[in-house]
């Protein structure tokens, strides 16, 4: 914390020299809007740091400050002189406190009040004059813990140890030639040592995990949320990855920024959240990881997302867009307003985050280090921010690996595993022109780097080792290399367009004795060599699609869950239809079963005596393609392929044998038995409504399809009758069907997007004549 | 306004650079070959500590490649990257005579991409070449 406190010092104090010059340009002309911005964003940033360093006198000023200019801005009241000198005298103020944190004394607080009261439209009381600030005397009071330095001299000195470091191979080199001389080798490797010490000290200067830019987001989001009251619970990942300090310190604060918003203007309240459907709990995930030449920064929240058309109306009310330009706006363009200065669709102002403004400081900083700010939002399901910085000069440890002589490194948080070709670990086997490697029953497609570079390899395959790639946002792979040499720490620079438009490649680097080496970009490797991989490979693994690994390995593919006693079970994946969670007011004893109702459906439930204490159940759906059954679970563990082992049960019952992971007893669920005791026949399908689909769309049959039939839907065989028809956008249909019709664009009225899940259940739902009819028919059959 | 020029050959002919564009002339040591690169890179190579794109000028020119011809290398920063163009030879620095004209009549496919027109120096007609295109490559003609 203390660590954090002086870079806000440093920086506020900073910003507040730069911004001298802007203060003295506004007080000349209040109306030049780009000045008053700036100061804004000033006041605004002092808010937001001070609310998170606990500092309430900071905070009230700013906060001031910040309400008075945002009229100004609005156009609700005119900069006049009173207002000018009462906001300078806030920043002056901000200075000395500032000044005083730093040194540990203490400033007077008796006319902060004042000072605040100055700012109001109806300050009688003339405005305090500003003070001079203080002069430089106070700040040798302290000795300053830290200093700042340029990074040009950073660099400056890391160049000049990369040329020591080069300038010294090649005296060792020298030195070599000639006769040996105790002496001159001894002070030779002294000054290698010190070379050494001094790159790495350099080296250590300019990098920083930025783990140390997330350890300050938990709490951020634990006071926030309290003052909000919202829960939210934070996933931060990739904590490990390196980044340039400066790096880091130009994303801190919109880092901050954006989190504050997520929680303040993205996620809903407790209550809202369930109305919509959605768990109580919001989720907020921050994620770090490299990907070819960047460093990408994710910041993902499930909250109400970003409403384009309400931003636009603001646009257009505060005469920022024309009407013709707010008609040519795509969606994307329209989210992307949230960045411009002063709009914001926060219906009330907060001493939290406030207007929307958080967002142009954003950009403006994330662009001023030449990166790029994505957004990507479905209103009411998400935001979904990415930062993308470059990644120059970054330290990456790397593995240097060689085709035919010809050396490559490779980053190593993408490396897995590294193995021998002939080793017992792995077989190789063609698939049609590819080959696939089965690595202790995991299968992964395997990529030669030879011929991918285009290169003769220089080994035999016996000698050829396989280095297991697991990339980010992606599956895994395994790559065949000739051999592998060394663990180095790289310095890596981008490669030129001409060579970067290979593909393959994240960036040069300069081995310790002075060759240029390319590093591989594993993911750009996996794109050249055709293997595709879905993004967030990982969430889907728990909602529906198992499907690329059920492809893989569908005998093995195994879903590991503790049961509700604490016991390690699993079960094919392939039997899994989803994993759902389920109020427990929907479960109940009737005819002899304990049974839980699902969307109109009412599913035998396996896996617990009686109804759970806790508010909702968790359940897998377990099917055998006609019927279905649930199993109530504790948690999912993990989703492995295994060979499996099996330990028969000595006699037939839910378990049907025990094998081991990772040394530890797993119990396999033995289907057969389940749905043989709990399945009774067409249970299921009595009360399934029937579901005509349009025919001849690849759409419909692949995406949709499996879709409602998931949702306990059947589906109609053409001409039959049905009860529900799904119709595509242009689609003529009988005006007495109970119709849902599906759009393809995002945004759109009186039909359903097409993706979004929980509006198309819903409207299922909802046109669901039958159900009641069903319900009711069973009641009285 | 005198320029100085840096003649050098290239595809069999007497070329001149704009001096003001380069950097430095080298002889490379070694070359580390960048697969699957635009067929104009020869490769990477290093200069003190900093990473070299070799430009291969006659493939630049789509003329061939220099395979095996003396490494004499002409060191031209360009879009933040330092790139090393290989030629035949460096000839000598002299000073323009008068500012470029236009050529009248067309040089040929590689080199019409590459010209800045004709420039007279000591007595003798240059061909003036952009080095940064040659950098660009053929890929770039299309833009």
């Amino acid at each position: 914390m203390d660590e954090l406190i002086n870079d806000f010092i440093a920086e506020t104090r900073d910003m507040a020299q730069a911004l001298s010059g802007a203060i003295v340009a506004w007080e000349a002309a209040p109306d030049d809007r780009a000045r008053l911005d700036e100061i804004f964003r000033f006041v605004h940033t002092v808010k937001g740091n001070s609310g998170f360093f606990d500092l309430p006198r900071l905070q009230q000023l700013s906060h001031a400050a910040e309400s008075a200019l945002a009229e100004v801005r609005d156009g609700k009241r005119p900069a006049d002189r009173a207002l000018v000198n009462a906001v300078l005298a806030v920043i002056d103020r901000i200075g000395e406190l500032v000044q005083a944190l730093e040194s540990g004394e203490s400033v007077g607080s008796e006319d902060d009040e004042q000072l605040i009261a100055a700012l109001s439209p109806e300050a009688a009381v003339p405005a305090l004059q500003p003070e001079a600030p203080p002069a430089a005397d106070t700040e040798s009071k302290k000795a300053v813990r830290s200093i700042r330095l340029s990074v040009d001299l950073l660099d400056r000195m890391m160049s000049g140890v990369s040329d020591a470091v080069l300038a010294r191979n090649e005296l060792a080199r020298r030195l070599r030639d000639l006769p040996r001389d105790v002496a001159i080798e001894a002070a030779f490797d002294r000054v290698s040592q010190c070379i050494a010490e001094i790159r790495d000290a350099i080296t250590r200067t300019r990098m920083q995990r930025i783990d140390s830019l997330f350890a300050g987001l938990p709490r951020l989001v634990r006071d926030l949320s309290a003052d909000l009251g919202k829960q939210v619970r934070l996933q931060a990942d990739g904590g490990d990855v390196e980044m340039d300090r400066e790096m880091i310190e130009m994303i801190r604060d919109p880092l901050t920024h954006i989190v504050r918003n997520a929680i303040d203007h993205g996620i809903e309240k407790p209550e809202k959240r369930e109305e919509a459907g959605k768990p109580r709990i919001g989720s907020l995930k921050v994620s770090a990881r490299q990907a070819g030449n960047q460093i990408i920064i994710e910041v993902a929240d499930d909250g109400r997302g970003i409403d384009g058309e309400a931003l636009v109306s603001k646009a257009r009310a505060l005469g920022l867009l024309t009407a013709e330009q707010a008609d040519r706006l795509s969606l994307a363009q329209k989210q992307a307003l949230v960045f411009s200065a002063g709009l914001s669709t926060a219906g009330e102002v907060t001493a939290i985050s406030g207007r929307g403004v958080g967002m142009d400081v954003v950009r403006a900083n994330i662009e001023r280090i030449g990166g790029v700010v994505d957004i990507d939002s479905r209103l009411g399901h998400g935001v979904r921010l990415a930062i993308r910085v470059p990644l120059t000069l970054t330290i990456i440890p790397a593995l240097t690996v060689s085709v035919n002589g010809q050396c490559f490194a490779i980053p190593r948080s993408a490396i897995d595993e590294i193995l021998r070709v002939n080793g017992g670990a792995v077989r190789i086997d063609p698939v049609g022109e590819a080959e696939v490697a089965t690595v202790r029953g995991r299968r992964v497609p395997l990529i030669g780097l030879p011929e991918l570079l285009g290169v003769a390899s220089g080994a035999s395959r016996d000698e050829q080792r396989i280095i297991l790639l697991k990339p980010a946002g992606g599956d895994v792979y395994a790559l065949l290399v000739d051999a592998v040499h060394d663990h180095e720490e790289l310095v890596v620079k981008p490669a030129a367009p001409a060579v970067m438009s290979a593909g393959l490649y994240a960036g040069t680097t300069l081995a310790d004795d002075g060759r240029p080496i390319l590093l591989l970009d594993p993911s750009g490797m996996a794109k050249c060599a055709g293997v595709h991989f879905e993004e967030g490979e990982l969430d889907r693994h728990l909602a529906a699609g198992t499907e690329q690994a059920e492809a893989k390995a569908r005998e093995t593919t195994l879903l590991l869950f503790r049961t509700l006693d604490g016991g390690r079970r699993a079960v094919p994946v392939g039997l899994v239809e989803r994993i759902e969670d389920v109020p427990v007011s929907a479960i109940g004893f009737s005819a002899g079963k304990l049974r839980v109702a699902l969307g109109g459906r009412i599913l035998p439930l396996a896996g617990c005596a009686a109804a759970p204490e806790a508010e909702k159940l968790r359940i897998l759906r377990l099917t055998d393609g006609e019927t279905e059954i649930a199993y109530g679970f504790a948690e999912v563990i993990d989703i492995r392929a295994l060979v499996l082992d099996l330990q028969g049960a000595a006699v037939p019952g839910e378990v049907a044998g025990a094998f081991l992971v990772d040394g530890a007893t797993v119990e396999l669920l033995d289907p057969h038995w389940l749905f043989a005791l709990h399945a009774d026949a067409g249970a299921g399908q009595a009360v399934q409504p029937i579901c005509a689909l349009p025919e001849g769309d690849p759409w419909v049959d692949n995406m949709l399809r499996p879709l409602i039939e998931s949702l306990g839907y059947r589906i109609a065989k053409a001409g039959d009758p049905a009860d529900i028809l799904i119709a595509l956008e242009n689609q003529e249909v009988p005006s007495d069907a109970n119709v849902v019709r599906l759009r393809a664009a995002a945004e759109g009225e009186g039909s359903v997007y097409r993706y979004d899940r929980a509006a198309l259940i819903g409207a299922l739902a909802a046109a669901r004549p039958a159900q009641g009819a069903a319900a009711g028919d069973r009641k009285h059959g | 306004m005198a320029e100085l020029l840096l003649i050098a050959r290239l595809a069999g002919r007497r070329i001149a650079f704009p001096a003001a564009d380069v950097e430095a002339v080298v002889e490379l040591e070694g070359l580390s070959p960048a697969p699957r690169a635009a067929p104009h890179v020869a490769g990477l190579s290093a200069l003190r500590s900093r990473v070299l794109t070799v430009i291969d000028g006659l493939a630049a020119l789509e003329a061939g490649r220099s395979d095996g011809i003396v490494r004499d290398a002409i060191v031209v920063p360009s879009g933040g990257h330092t790139y090393a163009l290989l030629v035949e030879e460096v000839e000598d620095v002299i000073e323009a005579n008068a500012p470029p004209v236009p050529p009248r009549a067309p040089l040929g496919q590689g080199w019409d991409r590459v010209s800045l027109g004709m420039i007279e120096a000591e007595g003798e007609l240059f061909l003036l070449v952009d080095p940064h295109q040659l950098i660009a490559g053929p890929a770039a003609r299309a833009a």
